[in-house]
């Protein structure tokens, strides 16, 4: 089976999704245990590619035998196997919360939770252009079946937004590789690079109108502004372990940035090198101020919680913007942190919300709520670790990003970063304040906690500490990812031994 | 290591409390203290050490590439923060076990109050400049908790979060701060840091650095004009009061001045900044303490002023000074530290704070009464106590330096002045709540406490005394030790009460004297500031914060309107930027491939293609029309692909064409017939030049891909078709077998799709009209008897066609994809001929085992390679004979393209079947006759 490994964060939930929708009914017992047993299982597959990949061998998977760059690849290397962990951990914390009753209140729960999976490890491992394109697709309709989970009309109105918007987006992804297609003749984005650094100079405007237009895509996929706007009420309106999952969503866009500016149009490809530079560094800023904003001015704790993950998505494409392995580094550490964070608060926002009855998320003042000081601790956890504050995650991640800021930049982006984390100490503990806080008059409704709503927020909120205690070795395994990341050159070769070294 | 056991037991300590809580106050106590007793020791065990000169030193790698060790040392300085922090915090937890009432949470309480504590400890003992904030951090949080403790308090609430917004902002600029320094001296180990003050004050960078380092300690210091968050903290309990906010935490920031001093403390710019903050800071604070009338907020203004006092010194930098500075850290510490919990004590027993319900309390509580009159006392400056030592030093110091040159007596007159308002408000707050007569009665019968209450108070109170009797012996030995950590050579310490007559001495005195003129003018002086209309700072800040929330919410507003058409604007104009800066680059649009020759039927498919695709945009408010105009626009590229020898896209594209009108019509039934005009002509100019563009930016690269030659891999799949893939249809074969991983993801989207619709419709109830837009009612007519009966003949037929375009699917046009819509056209038909019901009562089969058992038949033919050892979807094919038959091929490819042709039928059967369903329920019925036999059993099935 191992030499199948690669391909198994796909296949797996791929199975599990299929068993779980062959029919809608069936014991919500049983398909629970088998969602969380394949998201286990993922963790365990996961763990093992992570292994495999930190030797710092890139090694592929050739579907249906067919050798690069003829047939699609999955590709590993040590960025894509730490997202696919990265996913596996967030999916378990989400995939147990939901088993609490979420999954109940609409059809279908767990089968297309575990699609959604499937198509973010697909985007995560594919080497092939076109074949992200359709894992995009995946978990764009899964992601949008999820989000309508449960219905109502918020979740309509939301839902609607983020579909059109994706699909124009998608049109727009298709349009992009036709013309990368035509103007360089493949697919595959190690062979594309290839090509590319020998291109007709003729071409390149034709080369640089693709990658830009991909740059749109991957841009409103990772939320950046101007293209963000459906980020907020869409992650505000969706069911929690939804919402929670989510947080890897704006990750895929930052990953597809990373991937194939770095291997497409890395160093090799001369004048079309990167052009996706002078575009995000400013955008990143853009998005900072304009998130930080909106994280003063949300007033629900939902919508708070989304905002703040804009700001996230600012500061992880300012360390795009910056594009030097220290910055990589930097906002690799950052993104496990962010994702694994936000998804935790989201959970946790539902279970503040539940308890406090009629007034819900919103930041007014609300009915008393059992489980307060629990509730309290796991909130100000959260929030410390969002805000950037020490000794959590958060503080280590914004601090990593802050020294790699060569002199120039440390102008622009210590500043905003810093501000917008006061931004977000002043909305938080406002938040905070009247949540747990302010004088609550009636009494606590019976509303019943179950363990999986606790295992999924501590599961996820938990990692910040640890994270923190070994941020060592992890920073050693993203300082040498960001090293291969900046070196197309091993990832070209391994999949094309005959070309690699032309480039 | 033991040094990590100092923090690491103090942490412990955290954990402690709360399980504790339920063996009652005062084994809680107990077990809180213990902790701390040993890091006591743990800390004096190490002064042989230090004394000897060594460094006591801990290190341990963290995260190297941040340059962040957790690393400890314990140098003087340290030592005599450390010594503070954990004996005064020792009194501490005594004294509060006395002041927290029997139902408070005393537990938690305590919980907070060490981890304070663990990170007062973690900034005087880091050894790393990040770890060093990460602690200074940590304060601002534990402060915060310790601030809200009385959380249904609105003070309590609001002053906890300005202390933390001051305090969390002074705190990110302190980093910036530190990470500026770290970058000058090359490293964020404190030892190197410290030995490269040189550098560090020659780099461009300096004063950026200088300043926000300073806003940090000023922030965490309330210097003015940062001071204001300070008097709102003391909504804090009262032994918060005593411990954060007199004798420790806004010590931090007096206290990073000091460590870093040898750093960045020699140049002008840190002395006129430090000195002039702490002037200011000096004479603003003792000023409001004079006018205040609660007794908390006299004390923290006090406070604020001695803060001024120590910075101004540490500004002044000479070494003596530097010794005054510390010195009046360690008395301030003692003397403020007894009149906090004296106050506490008052308003314990007293239950208020206000001078005016105050007075003559010498009578009931004498004790009380003497020990706040010592420290009163100390804190004024009167001799033989410590606090009038360490000031008269910073009067020496004031008329010293050289700072101001000719302007050189300012500093001094300040000073006094300073002593003269310091001496007049301890004054106030001694006579006005022990001797003057109260003007209202206190809300209790004032009493004293309980003796282990009062016992904290007292031994601060004697450590006054013994220090100011007896300074040589008691303080130099530890002033001196704490100096080596700041000043390269320590100066020699004369500590005595009596220099001689001197001017310092004068100083002191016209202090004192005028201090007791200044309360007796007192009444005149209140008239005055009765004048000016009081400043809440509370109010101003909060009213800031929410001015901020509100344009905040203002701004976004305008950006994140909730209009879909300004989002998919900036999402097309992004698109039509980029793609354009691409184009512009391109030498020329037309790559020299030579064009097709024009024909007629060309020109006329195009006409049609550009009328039906006008025609859709010009009609959109008729959405009937505008879709058979989009139906036009799909017929002819269809006829294109035909045209172009396409034979499968032509295909696929018509079904795929068919089935998307038939649904989408279903859906407009719902919808109104006519869209109100909504856009301003503003707007359609917008977008029309926005579609416009993007449209002829888009066809400008189509045009440009098209007449360029490619080399591209599609030769490998013309050529590897049928020894490969064992068919000679290249297009199927690249569908099920070169890029059959695609495939299954497409089909898996389809699936999705269908699932999706199911959850959007389900339980949607939507309005049904009853008549077109004309107002015709709908006709009553709804199954009528041809259609029935042609579709349900065309069914077999459909069905016979779907499995020849499947079979040949492999060698000729055709496939799996294109047969399963053929049969969803057919079942549509029915569906359209009989309703819903019939069918599904007549097809009873649930549809999403179908679309997912699609996606499962392909997935296992992949699966299926993995039993030869060969990667998912691999393929095989073999040639086979059969009698009769004759020879036939069979491939993997074909069972896949099954799963493909299953996945399209059950896929676009949800879909239809979940559009259809919605009306039915609500369906108004012209024919009752009918209406009678099937209206009981409407949505009683499952729907599918």
């Amino acid at each position: 089976m191992s030499q199948h490994l690669i391909i198994l964060p796909i296949l797996l939930p791929l199975i599990a999704g299929i068993v779980l929708l062959r029919t809608r009914a069936g014991s919500s017992r049983h398909k629970r245990l088998m969602s969380a047993l394949a998201t286990i299982l993922l963790i365990a597959v996961a763990v093992a590619l992570t292994t495999t990949a930190s030797s710092g061998e890139v090694t592929y998977y050739a579907l249906g035998d067919w050798r690069p760059p003829f047939g699609i690849v999955l590709v590993l290397d040590r960025l894509s196997a730490l997202m696919v962990l990265l996913t596996a951990i967030l999916a378990l914390g989400c995939v147990i919360y939901a088993c609490a009753g979420v999954d109940e209140e609409g059809s279908n729960f767990h089968g297309l939770f575990q699609l959604q999976l499937m198509g973010i490890n697909g985007a995560f491992l594919t080497g092939d252009l076109f074949n992200l394109f359709v894992f995009f697709e995946v978990l764009l309709l899964a992601s949008y079946a999820l989000l309508m989970h449960g219905g109502g009309k918020g979740r309509i109105q939301a839902g609607l937004h983020y579909v059109v918007l994706n699909l124009a987006g998608s049109s727009l992804f298709l349009i992009a590789v036709g013309v990368l297609y035509g103007a360089t003749g493949t697919l595959n984005m190690a062979d594309m690079a290839v090509r590319l650094s020998d291109i007709d100079p003729e071409r390149t405007g034709l080369v640089r109108a693709g990658a830009l237009l991909l740059l749109v895509v991957f841009g409103l996929k990772a939320a950046i502004l101007p293209l963000y706007f459906w980020l907020p009420r869409a992650y505000a309106a969706a069911p929690a372990p939804v919402a929670a999952l989510f947080a890897i969503m704006t990750k895929v866009g930052i990953y597809a940035i990373l991937r194939v500016y770095h291997l497409v149009f890395g160093d090799h490809a001369g004048s079309l090198s990167a052009p996706d530079q002078p575009w995000i560094w400013w955008l990143s800023l853009a998005t900072l101020t304009m998130a930080a904003t909106g994280v003063l001015a949300a007033r629900d704790l939902r919508l708070l919680i989304a905002y703040l993950v804009l700001v996230s998505v600012g500061t992880l494409l300012a360390g795009i913007g910056m594009r030097t392995p220290d910055a990589t580094q930097a906002l690799l550490y950052y993104l496990i942190h962010t994702t694994l964070v936000t998804g935790g608060l989201f959970l946790l926002a539902e279970m503040i919300g539940i308890q406090r009855g009629k007034a819900g998320t919103r930041l007014v003042k609300g009915r008393p709520m059992h489980h307060a000081n629990l509730l309290a601790g796991l909130f100000f956890l959260g929030a410390v670790a969002i805000a950037g504050l020490p000794p959590l995650s958060g503080a280590i991640g914004k601090v990593l990003i802050l020294q790699s800021a060569g002199p120039d930049q440390q102008l622009w982006l210590w500043p905003i970063l810093l501000l917008s984390g006061l931004c977000a100490l002043i909305a938080l503990s406002r938040a905070g304040s009247t949540l747990f806080w302010r004088g609550q008059d009636g009494t606590p409704g019976h509303t019943h906690v179950s363990r999986c709503q606790w295992f999924g927020v501590v599961w996820l909120l938990a990692a910040s500490p640890l994270i923190v205690v070994f941020a060592g070795p992890i920073n050693d395994y993203t300082a040498a990812t960001a090293e291969q990341l900046a070196t197309p050159e091993t990832h070209i070769r391994a999949l094309l031994p005959d070309k690699g070294d032309e480039s | 290591m033991t040094l990590a056991w100092i923090p690491l037991l103090t942490l412990l300590g955290v954990l402690i409390p709360v399980p504790m809580e339920r063996f009652g106050r005062r084994l809680c106590t107990l077990a809180t203290a213990t902790p701390v007793v040993i890091a006591l020791i743990l800390v004096l065990s190490q002064l042989p050490m230090l004394l000897s000169g060594g460094l006591p030193h801990f290190s341990l790698t963290w995260i190297p590439s941040l340059g962040l060790d957790l690393a400890f040392r314990l140098d003087g300085l340290s030592l005599l923060f450390a010594v503070l922090i954990l004996g005064i915090g020792l009194l501490i937890i005594l004294y509060a076990s006395y002041y927290l009432s029997a139902e408070e949470a005393s537990g938690r309480f305590y919980a907070y109050l060490m981890l304070f504590m663990t990170s007062m400890i973690g900034i005087v003992m880091a050894d790393n400049l990040i770890l060093l904030w990460i602690f200074w951090e940590l304060t601002s949080l534990s402060s915060f908790l310790l601030i809200g403790f009385w959380s249904h308090w609105t003070d309590a609430r609001k002053g906890a979060r300005m202390a933390m917004t001051v305090t969390g902002a002074g705190g990110l600029a302190l980093l910036a701060g530190l990470l500026l320094l770290g970058d000058m001296a090359g490293s964020f180990d404190m030892g190197t840091v410290l030995a490269s003050g040189e550098a560090i004050v020659a780099d461009d960078r300096y004063p950026i650095m200088l300043v926000l380092v300073l806003l940090g300690a000023f922030t965490k210091s309330a210097q003015f004009p940062f001071h204001f968050w300070l008097p709102h903290a003391m909504a804090a309990p009262t032994p918060v009061s005593a411990y954060l906010h007199s004798a420790t935490m806004v010590k931090a920031g007096i206290f990073l001045m000091a460590r870093l001093h040898p750093a960045i403390g020699d140049s002008l710019l840190w002395s006129w900044l430090v000195t002039l903050t702490g002037m200011a800071t000096f004479l603003y604070g003792a000023w409001f303490a004079l006018v205040k009338t609660d007794l908390k907020a006299i004390l923290a203004f006090s406070t604020v002023s001695h803060l001024g006092l120590i910075t101004a010194l540490l500004g002044i930098g000479s070494p003596m000074a530097i010794v005054a500075a510390l010195f009046h850290i360690l008395n301030h510490a003692a003397f403020k530290g007894a009149m906090f919990m004296n106050a506490g004590i008052i308003d314990h027993e007293t239950g208020t704070r206000e001078l005016d319900q105050l007075g003559a309390l010498r009578h009931a509580m004498p004790m009380t009464a003497l020990v706040t009159m010592i420290a009163a006392a100390a804190m004024a400056g009167v001799p033989f106590l410590n606090g009038f030592l360490s000031k008269e030093m910073f009067f020496a110091e004031t008329l010293y330096t050289p700072l101001l040159g000719g302007l050189g007596w300012l500093l001094p007159m300040l000073a006094t002045l300073g002593g003269i308002l310091s001496v007049a408000y301890s004054l106030r707050l001694v006579h006005a709540v022990f001797f003057k007569p109260a003007r209202r009665q206190p809300p209790k019968t004032p009493h004293e406490p309980p003796r282990l209450m009062r016992a904290p108070a007292m031994l601060l109170v004697m450590i006054c005394i013994a220090v100011g009797l007896f300074p040589a012996l008691l303080a130099t030995g530890i002033l001196e030790l704490a100096s080596t950590a700041v000043l390269e050579s320590v100066p020699e310490l004369h500590l005595a009460i009596w220099h001689g007559v001197n001017l310092p001495l004068l100083m002191s005195l016209i202090a004192i004297i005028a201090g007791v003129a200044t309360y007796g003018l007192h009444i005149h002086l209140k008239r005055f500031v009765r004048q000016f209309a009081p400043i809440d700072a509370r109010l101003v800040f909060e009213g800031a914060i929410q001015t901020i929330a509100s344009i905040a919410h203002t701004l976004t507003r305008r950006l994140d309107n909730g209009s879909l058409q300004r989002y998919m604007s900036w999402l097309l104009g992004g698109a039509l930027l980029l793609a354009t800066l691409g184009l512009v680059q391109l030498p020329r649009l037309d790559g020299g491939q030579a064009t097709h020759p024009v024909d007629g039927i060309l020109l006329l498919g195009a006409a049609l293609m550009i009328f039906g695709a006008i025609g859709t945009v010009v009609s959109h408010r008729h959405r009937l029309i505008s879709l058979l105009m989009l139906s036009v626009v799909g017929l002819v590229v269809s006829l294109t692909f035909a045209r172009f020898s396409a034979p499968d896209l032509a295909l696929t594209q018509l079904s795929v064409e068919v089935v998307t009108m038939i649904l989408l019509m279903l859906a407009l039934f719902f919808l109104p017939q006519k869209t109100p005009r909504e856009s301003s002509a503003k707007r359609n100019i917008r977008d029309l030049t926005l579609a416009g563009s993007l449209g002829m930016v888009i066809a400008s690269l189509n045009y440009a891909v098209l007449t360029r030659d490619i080399d591209s891999i599609s030769n490998f799949f013309v050529e590897n078709s049928v020894p490969g893939g064992g068919g000679h249809n290249v297009v199927n074969v690249i569908l099920v077998d070169f890029r059959g991983f695609d495939t299954l993801g497409e089909i898996t989207v389809l699936a999705l799709a269908g699932l999706a619709i199911y959850k959007l419709l389900n339980r949607l109830r939507l309005f049904m009209p009853h008549s077109d837009g004309e107002g015709r009612v709908w006709s009553p007519d709804r199954y009528p008897m041809i259609l029935t009966s042609v579709s349900q003949t065309l069914l077999p037929l459909a069905l016979l066609v779907s499995a020849f375009i499947f079979l040949r699917g492999h060698n000729q046009p055709g496939g799996g994809f294109i047969a399963g819509l053929i049969t969803a056209v057919a079942l549509i038909l029915i569906y359209m001929a009989r309703g819903v019901e019939w069918t599904q009562s007549h097809l009873d089969f649930p549809y999403q085992p179908v679309a997912i058992g699609g996606v499962a038949v392909a997935t296992l033919t992949g699966l299926g390679s993995f039993v030869f050892g060969y990667p998912f979807l691999t393929s095989a094919f073999g040639h086979f004979h059969l009698p009769w038959l004759g020879d036939f091929e069979l491939a993997t490819a074909m069972l896949f393209d099954l799963g493909v042709y299953l996945a399209v039928v059950g896929a676009t059967l949800m879909i239809l079947a979940n559009l259809g369903k919605v009306t039915t329920p609500h369906r108004p019925r012209k024919d009752d006759s009918r209406a009678g036999t099937q209206q009981p059993q409407p949505s009683s099935k499952e729907p599918r």
